[in-house]
């Protein structure tokens, strides 16, 4: 069960490479081995979203891959979204409409929002509350989230 | 410079407004920094092996090739554990009360499926997780009544033998004749109404670090809590250490809303380990370990009758309740905490002249109830809300007419309910009619009927309740608690460099304290906002300090804010007038300035302090005082918190499936500090609301069996379940305490599932079925109208 292996992944621009378990879970690994605690584990077997992160562009459940299966990829994480005094646009769109409040499932929902707003139309709100189900927020009651993606969906340029 | 109108100048700036918040920044970057984030060198990861059996005896352990796995550290049980500390006993001075006490790990016996029995310490999770798969236990399996109607019986299966009975509390509240009334009434409604089992389900899993300082000989104990204070204190008797050298800290944390408001057995364990092993300790509870043994909630039976005369007069009320408290009596709480405020809150909002409550908390061998979001009122709410639209259906009454008929009116406060509960002030009337004019109910009732016209299933329901928030110490929180949850301490410090340092008791997760709080600070100093830290969720901040929770901080922390900023500011105005040479009549601060209205002289609150620290001799050394204050704020009573909430829905008649289309809340909280965060606090209380309504549900079975161990079979609300919600916000008279705010954090979980029940029982009215359980899932739904139909062609 301890086999390991050596891996190289490109984590928010950075290129590391690390010999890790062949069983240990991406989210510990982006957690415990580069220290990028952003990213939340909030149920591990992949209903809550907490642990969402971009895999090679598009939103993955961090719990639910093994750091192995990341070997090459490039992934991107919260802490590549924006900083304290530079946030990121969906970050400011969340900060400006009150879109957390614990702020545990934050980076999961930010993570999935990225990915949507670049790939999906959001046309009305039942596209972005539907865009929005997979991920898991016991604090906010959702609207706020909502109100925060019509905002970006709005603005945003072309889909990828 | 021209002159200041002195009376524009001090009036409030930040307070009330929508500000955004401060501990946003962090939280969006992922800097915030909750337990699992802290990581010391030498750490150890604690595994726990639980109970697999609801009611057993603990015959044999047997630990096999355990300790064979690379990184297992050592193995503990119960015995290994048994001089290390004393177990906490969650006390209660109510008579006939028996308090079952609390330990780190099950001794002799288990008494629920997921009871922490064996603790594997290792060098990390995935070892300690893999020696537990190596671990065997030899139960005797026992006797037991898994509910709670099985276990009030007589003969039933005693859980706790030292209590000699399952029922450890009961108690009565009783005013005039029900009886009588029930005999005479022109309208008697009843029913049995059952609110199932919840779990609190905040999205980080309890998390406990403890670090054990050998030079100190202290213990620091790192938790997802909200109650900080409380876990000091306890823990203090527990482990025998002055709370100078036993710290509790509450980082970030990612919600509770009650299931991380009381102590719990891992919570204990890892600071005995950390003493024992002299290593860092931790624990991370998983979603599976948090869905089993996270301390869950409601799970009441209730059976009442309403009396109501010709005219939807409510005349008298009549409850007998069991509330199923699980395997143990929380601590601080007591199992009381919820049974007892169903019967205390029953009689709701309304004037209700008879009145008797009977309440018994039973235990059964299921996890401990404690405190989640609404405690107790959810039950109650839904109970009495569905008599009232019960009771006007009989009459042909609309159901908002019957509440206008019985709600306290303004000129009867304050008002004594049949339970004693004193209503003082707080808008019952005018969140009705709020909440009716927001949806534009006449409008609403239109849509229902064309709707129904069509065939469609459509119901439109209300809810209306009132609740303490903010209590003072004049009643404990939980009934016969012997804790103090009636004070608040904050202690404000202007420093060197001008920076404010405002440190409290209470323990923000999520509800925006640093922000609201410092809205508060900075308009009582008349500094700018962003020159105050707000500190919090730290036992080594006030001498006594308690927490979050019951819908308090903002009543106590920003009283104690308030009453401690006009001390500091006081001396800030006495150094300043005496640097300025003025009266300090003439002085006034604002934005971080000091102004003197007699001549163009100012200061800002950096040139003040650097005089008053810094440069020796600039105000005699007898005059000269430090600008720091620390003063404690009672409210004594505390105040009522009202509102009414309105649902529609409409229900597949293919798939028995709820949508909820419209919401909207009317609630007075008082002055508002914060209306984006109050708004937030509604929203996240009903999306919950909407999940006791119609999702949420833990099952054990008939063995005592969880049934309901993932996301994917105790589901909470998504995106997809909630509606917008429209919120309006009454601001009548003002309560009267410091600052004039209600606490505003657990309402909406209180009004939304009795709303919703009423609007599903309004949908299904055509076929007489009427909601008696929540959640009224598909299945239950299929039921009720199967069930009518059935009894329609016989």
């Amino acid at each position: 069960m301890s086999a390991e292996a050596r891996i190289t992944v490109t984590v928010n621009g950075l290129s590391c490479t690390r010999t890790v378990d062949a069983r240990l879970l991406l989210s510990d690994f982006l957690r415990h081995e580069l220290g990028l605690t952003g990213t939340h584990v909030g149920c591990e077997h992949g209903v809550c979203g907490a642990c969402t992160i971009l895999l090679d562009g598009r939103s993955a459940r961090s719990c639910l891959t093994l750091a192995i299966q990341a070997d090459g990829a490039n992934i991107e994480t919260v802490e590549g979204l924006g900083r304290i005094g530079e946030l990121g646009r969906v970050q400011q769109a969340f900060r400006d409409h009150h879109g957390l409040q614990c702020g545990f499932c934050t980076p999961g929902f930010l993570m999935t929002i990225t990915d949507m707003l670049r790939h999906h139309s959001l046309e009305n709100d039942e596209d972005i509350r539907e865009a929005l189900s997979g991920n898991i927020c016991r604090c906010t009651g959702y609207e706020h989230i909502v109100n925060a993606v019509r905002e970006l969906a709005r603005e945003r340029g072309p889909l990828k | 410079m021209s002159a200041i109108d002195a009376s524009v100048e001090m009036r409030p700036k930040l307070v009330g407004q929508r500000i955004k918040r401060t501990e946003d920044p962090r939280l969006l970057t992922g800097s915030g920094r909750y337990v699992d984030d802290i990581a010391p060198a030498g750490l150890l990861h604690l595994a726990v092996m639980r109970s697999d059996h609801p009611h057993a005896r603990i015959r044999a352990i047997n630990v096999g090739e355990a300790f064979a796995i690379p990184g297992v550290v050592a193995i503990f049980d119960a015995g290994d554990i048994k001089g290390d500390f004393r177990s906490a006993v969650p006390t209660s001075r109510m008579k006939g009360y028996y308090a079952t006490p609390i330990r780190p790990l099950a001794e002799g016996k288990v008494r629920y499926v997921g009871e922490p029995m064996i603790a594997v310490v290792a060098e990390s999770r995935y070892a300690a997780e893999d020696a537990l798969e190596h671990i065997s236990v030899d139960y005797e399996p026992l006797p037991f009544a898994i509910r709670q109607v099985d276990a009030v019986a007589d003969d039933a299966p005693l859980l706790h033998d030292e209590a000699g009975t399952n029922v450890i509390i009961a108690r009565e509240f009783a005013r005039g004749d029900v009886e009588k009334v029930l005999a005479d009434a022109a309208v008697v409604v009843k029913g049995r109404f059952r609110m199932t089992r919840k779990t609190p389900m905040p999205m980080e899993g309890r998390s406990y670090l403890a670090e054990w300082d050998r030079r100190r000989q202290a213990l620091t104990l790192h938790s997802s809590t909200n109650i900080p204070g409380i876990i000091r204190d306890v823990l203090s008797g527990c482990l025998d250490l002055p709370g100078n050298r036993m710290r509790v800290v509450a980082p970030d944390v990612g919600g509770s809303f009650g299931g991380k408001g009381s102590l719990n057995h891992e919570e204990m364990l890892v600071c005995v380990l950390a003493r024992k092993l002299e290593r860092p300790v931790k624990f991370v509870a998983d979603r599976m370990e948090d869905l089993t043994a996270m301390s869950q909630a409601f799970d009441e039976l209730i059976e009442a009758e309403l009396a109501v005369d010709a005219d939807g007069r409510l005349l008298g009320l009549k409850a007998d309740v069991i509330g199923d408290i699980g395997a143990y009596s929380i601590y601080p709480w007591t199992g009381a905490l919820e049974p007892v405020q169903v019967v205390s809150f029953l009689p709701g909002p309304y004037r209700i002249e008879h009145y008797r409550g009977r309440v018994r908390g039973v235990l059964t061998p299921k996890p401990p109830t404690g405190p989640y979001r609404g405690v107790g009122r959810p039950s109650s709410t839904f109970a009495m809300e569905r008599l009232i639209e019960m009771a006007a259906r009989k009459l042909g009454m609309d159901p908002v007419e019957i509440r206008r008929r019985n709600l306290v009116r303004a000129e009867e406060f304050p008002y004594r309910t049949g339970s004693g509960i004193i209503w003082d002030r707080s808008a019952f009337q005018e969140c009705l009619e709020g909440a009716c004019d927001l949806a534009d109910y006449p409008a609403l009732l239109r849509a229902r009927d064309a709707a129904r016209a069509e065939g469609r299933w459509v119901g439109i329901g209300l809810a209306s309740y009132a609740e303490l928030t903010g209590i003072g110490s004049r009643i404990a929180v939980a009934p016969g608690m012997p804790i103090n949850t009636g004070t608040e301490t904050s202690t404000i410090r202007i420093d060197a460099t001008g920076a404010v340092t405002a440190a409290f008791g209470i323990s923000s997760h999520g509800q925006g304290l640093e922000t609201t709080l410092a809205q508060v600070v900075a308009d009582e100093l008349g500094c700018r906002m962003e020159d105050v830290e707000i500190q919090h969720g730290d036992s080594a901040l006030v001498p006594m300090g308690t927490g979050t929770y019951a819908s308090r901080s903002a009543v106590l922390g920003g009283g104690a804010a308030t009453k401690t900023a006009r001390v500091v500011k006081a001396k800030v105005l006495k150094a300043a007038a005496y640097l300025m040479a003025v009266p300090i009549e003439d002085l006034v601060a604002e934005g971080g300035v000091i102004r003197a209205s007699s001549s163009n002289a100012t200061m800002t609150f950096k040139e003040l302090a650097h005089a008053v620290y810094a440069q020796m001799g600039r105000i005699p050394h007898d005059q000269r005082e430090d600008l720091v204050a620390s003063e404690t704020y009672d409210p004594y009573l505390g105040t009522a918190c009202s509102s009414t909430h309105l649902a529609m829905v409409e229900i597949d008649p293919g798939t028995y499936g709820v949508t909820v289309t419209r919401f909207v809340v009317a609630e007075d909280c008082g002055r508002i500090i914060n209306p984006l965060i109050v708004d937030g606090q509604v929203h996240g209380a009903v999306a919950q609301g909407i999940g006791a309504a119609l999702l949420e549900e833990v099952v054990h079975d008939a063995d005592g069996q969880l049934l309901t161990a993932s996301l994917a079979d105790y589901l909470v609300p998504v995106a997809t379940n909630v509606p917008d919600i429209g919120i309006v916000h009454i601001e009548a008279e003002l309560p009267n305490n410091i600052g004039g705010f209600r606490g505003m954090g657990e309402g909406g979980t209180i009004g939304a599932p009795a709303a919703i029940a009423n609007a599903v029982s309004d949908a299904l009215s055509h076929l007489g079925v009427e909601v008696d359980t929540l959640p009224v899932t598909p299945e239950r739904i299929f039921r009720m109208v199967e069930d009518a139909r059935t009894i329609r062609k016989a």
